[in-house]
């Protein structure tokens, strides 16, 4: 298949480049050359851009699929205008086996949407005390290992798990959490915690635990991806880090760039995420690292929840947000905020996790995959259960218009999603 | 933000979640109807039929004997039909869930739930799933609110010292899991006390109280200074002996009010506690009898103060 996409704004936030201009597709990779093309497709008004990278997408198979199965969020994926996605560790059972994973990829394969970049178990079952075969997990197709958000109380076995991946050059991506500091807690420790007497999990519950982290890349110079910091703090400790040229990258959740311990509002559980939303200055801390290259990209954290898990007072609900179709929209929301180029927007959701990822996607150039987006950057679009192809319908922006709408997504040089 | 959820289109008391929020027109309101109920308590016959025909569900998720009877009376004494469930042993054990509760419930014709939760916030998730004839008030939820209890501690405080643009109210002890403690907070602050304290180990002060229009005090000598209202918490038995505290000794040596510690306050002091008293841990027997004590006449203006809430949100 041969596709011409013609007239449409091409940004490229590899190159920086900004133009008007023609995209040609050929076996599924942009080609230098333009020929003759089976199919064109007219994208004049539209914005051509790599698809979408993802580093965080729970796709809640095996195990969860009452809350969202391969197919819905696939689907979602693509409507999203996210072409490559990483999935945590955090299925049941947990992707802790050769077997689980291959099974995963196939199921993946064979719906032809997005690439799928299983995350291995970082200890078996999640459960932090014995390591994974990680060698076999990632002959199985691993990109990395996690513990996703369960916790790894033991320093000993953290320690040993960061070695024995460095051994192999395997990235490790970890969440900064000291478990026995967030016992119990539901939101940021705070004043609003505190009026609505909700347990707190403090600052510093993050700030420890990346403390012992950063200590640990010192000794082992393990590469470790830091996934979804909350804090103010946090992000300057990670700015001191790259400093001193420690080998990590890091995330953001891209709810935690928009909203703060504020928006819980009269305990709406739709704000119940791990981590917890915290303060307006941690939140503007997190969209300024984000903007200044400090936090490296912004992810989704897609956790699709069914209602039952949302319709429970706030401390009992189930954490976590729908996210793959709002990561475009809420993306450009921030840039347009922080009054950043298109290219620099787009970076933190193509480029940049493309690299932490380390696969050719995330750019447009001759012989990169043909993973592309193609949206309209103003179109406003409502969010509701009725448009979100997601089933997870539990997000904080439930009734909100956002701006940004995917018109056509292709992946591997196949159209995968198309919307007038 | 959504619009205060306790309030209808009208800006009147459709639900009581929490005195947080609630102008002081309307504390007021709920204060003077009590006060008219209070005569009605004393009479031979005490009962006035202003909820005849109506059905209060008591729904108590959490164990409680006294708020559960005192709401009880209330509604007897209102003429409605009162129906007492005590859910912690029944359908939340079998997996019902709380919303299915309420709608099971609703279906036999509820006009007014009150809840008892030990989740903070599980009234606003009820209220948002009621009809919209049927009421719900917050009989304590988790360590969030206690909105009658904060209400009949406003009352006695009235009652006593006839005005607030004066006073200074400690509140001693474990503000931390305090949902009382909370609900007087916002009371008093609504109804302009120049000077709320709150005094205890930092353990269990919780972080950025002071923005709810708190002093926080450290030691009990200092926090007791000139106060004119003494407000001791219950200390939860299993949080005597952990990493919030060592023993109960420990506090009650520092926190526990005796009369000694009580001579810092002024001469006139009253001491209120919202019941079940612990003795000899946060507060001293000779204190807890003795002539500064409220602590009675709080569980009898109770049951005024929960006669005119429930006539109030029934009648808007």
């Amino acid at each position: 298949m041969r596709i011409l996409i013609r007239g449409g704004r091409v940004v490229d936030p590899a190159s920086g480049r900004d133009a008007t201009g023609d995209v040609f597709v050929a076996d599924g990779r942009i080609s230098q050359a333009a020929g003759e093309a089976d199919r064109t497709i007219d994208a004049r008004g539209l914005v051509v851009a790599p698809g979408l990278v993802d580093l965080a997408a729970r796709l809640r198979e095996p195990g969860y699929e009452y809350k969202a199965t391969l197919e819905s969020e696939m689907d979602a994926a693509v409507a999203g205008g996210v072409t490559s996605l990483a999935c945590p560790p955090d299925t049941d059972p947990p992707l802790d086996e050769p077997g689980l994973v291959d099974m995963l990829r196939r199921r993946a394969k064979a719906l032809e949407r997005a690439r799928v970049y299983p995350v291995g178990a970082l200890t078996a079952k999640l459960a932090g005390e014995r390591l994974t075969e990680m060698a076999e997990l990632a002959e199985a197709g691993c990109v990395a290992f996690s513990q996703a958000n369960a916790p790894l109380p033991d320093t000993q076995v953290l320690w040993r798990a960061l070695q024995y991946a460095a051994t192999y050059g395997f990235p490790v991506w970890l969440r900064a959490e000291d478990p026995w500091l967030a016992r119990g807690g539901v939101a940021h420790d705070g004043e609003v915690a505190t009026r609505l007497g909700l347990p707190g999990i403090p600052v510093f519950a993050e700030t420890i635990a990346l403390g012992t982290l950063l200590e640990l890349v010192r000794a082992t110079r393990t590469r470790v991806h830091l996934c979804r910091l909350s804090s103010a703090a946090a992000v300057d400790m990670i700015r001191a880090a790259k400093k001193e040229r420690l080998p990590v990258s890091c995330d953001v959740g891209i709810h935690h760039v928009h909203l703060s311990d504020m928006d819980l509002g009269f305990y709406d559980a739709h704000c119940r995420l791990e981590p917890p939303l915290r303060s307006q200055r941690d939140r503007d801390a997190l969209a300024a690292g984000l903007a200044d290259g400090t936090i490296d990209c912004a992810v989704s954290d897609h956790a699709p929840v069914d209602e039952d898990g949302k319709h429970l007072p706030f401390a009992e609900a189930e954490p976590g947000a729908t996210g793959l179709e709002l990561l475009l929209p809420l993306a450009l929301k921030w840039g347009r905020e922080r009054g950043l180029a298109l290219a620099a927007t787009l970076a933190r959701v193509t480029s940049d996790p493309a690299r932490v990822l380390g696969v050719a996607s995330g750019r447009i150039a001759p012989g990169a995959p043909a993973d592309l987006v193609l949206f309209d950057p103003e179109a406003p679009w409502r969010v509701s259960a009725q448009s979100l192809r997601s089933q997870g319908k539990n997000s904080p922006f439930l009734g909100y218009e956002l701006a940004g709408r995917v018109r056509a997504t292709l992946v591997a040089g196949h159209v995968v999603f198309e919307q007038p | 933000m959504q619009r205060n959820p306790q309030l209808n289109a009208h800006g009147e008391l459709q639900h009581l979640l929490s005195i947080e929020g609630l102008p002081r027109e309307i504390l007021l309101q709920i204060l003077d109807t009590a006060e008219s109920f209070a005569g009605v308590t004393e009479r031979e016959v005490k009962k006035v039929p202003l909820l005849r025909g109506k059905s209060v569900f008591n729904l108590f998720f959490e164990p409680s004997t006294r708020t559960r009877t005192t709401f009880e009376i209330a509604a007897k004494r209102l003429s409605a039909d009162v129906i007492n469930l005590n859910i912690a042993a029944s359908s939340q054990s079998k997996g019902e869930s709380l919303l299915d509760t309420v709608a099971n419930l609703s279906a036999m014709q509820a006009d007014l739930f009150v809840v008892r939760h030990n989740a903070s916030g599980a009234p606003y998730l009820i209220a948002r799933h009621v009809k919209p004839h049927e009421h719900v008030i917050n009989a304590g939820d988790g360590r969030h609110a206690h909105p009658t209890q904060g209400l009949l501690d406003l009352y006695t405080i009235r009652h006593y010292k006839k005005d607030f643009s004066r006073l200074v109210v400690a509140i001693v002890g474990d503000v931390l899991h305090s949902r009382v403690a909370r609900s007087l907070i916002h009371g008093l602050t609504t109804l302009g006390a120049p000077e709320v304290r709150v005094i205890g180990p930092q353990t269990l002060i919780p972080a950025g109280v002071e923005a709810l229009g708190v002093r926080v005090f450290h030691a009990m000598r200092a926090g007791l200074e000139d106060c004119d209202v003494v407000v001791m918490l219950r200390l939860q038995n299993e949080r005597m002996n952990g990493a919030l505290l060592p023993s109960a000794q420990e506090f009650f040596k520092h926190y526990g009010l005796t009369a000694e510690k009580l001579a810092a306050a002024r001469p006139d002091a009253i001491v209120m506690h919202p019941g079940p008293m612990n003795r000899g841990v946060e507060i001293d027997t000779p204190v807890a009898d003795g002539p500064h004590s409220v602590i009675l006449p709080q569980v009898t203006f109770g049951i005024a103060v929960r006669m005119a809430v429930m006539s109030i949100v029934a009648g808007n």
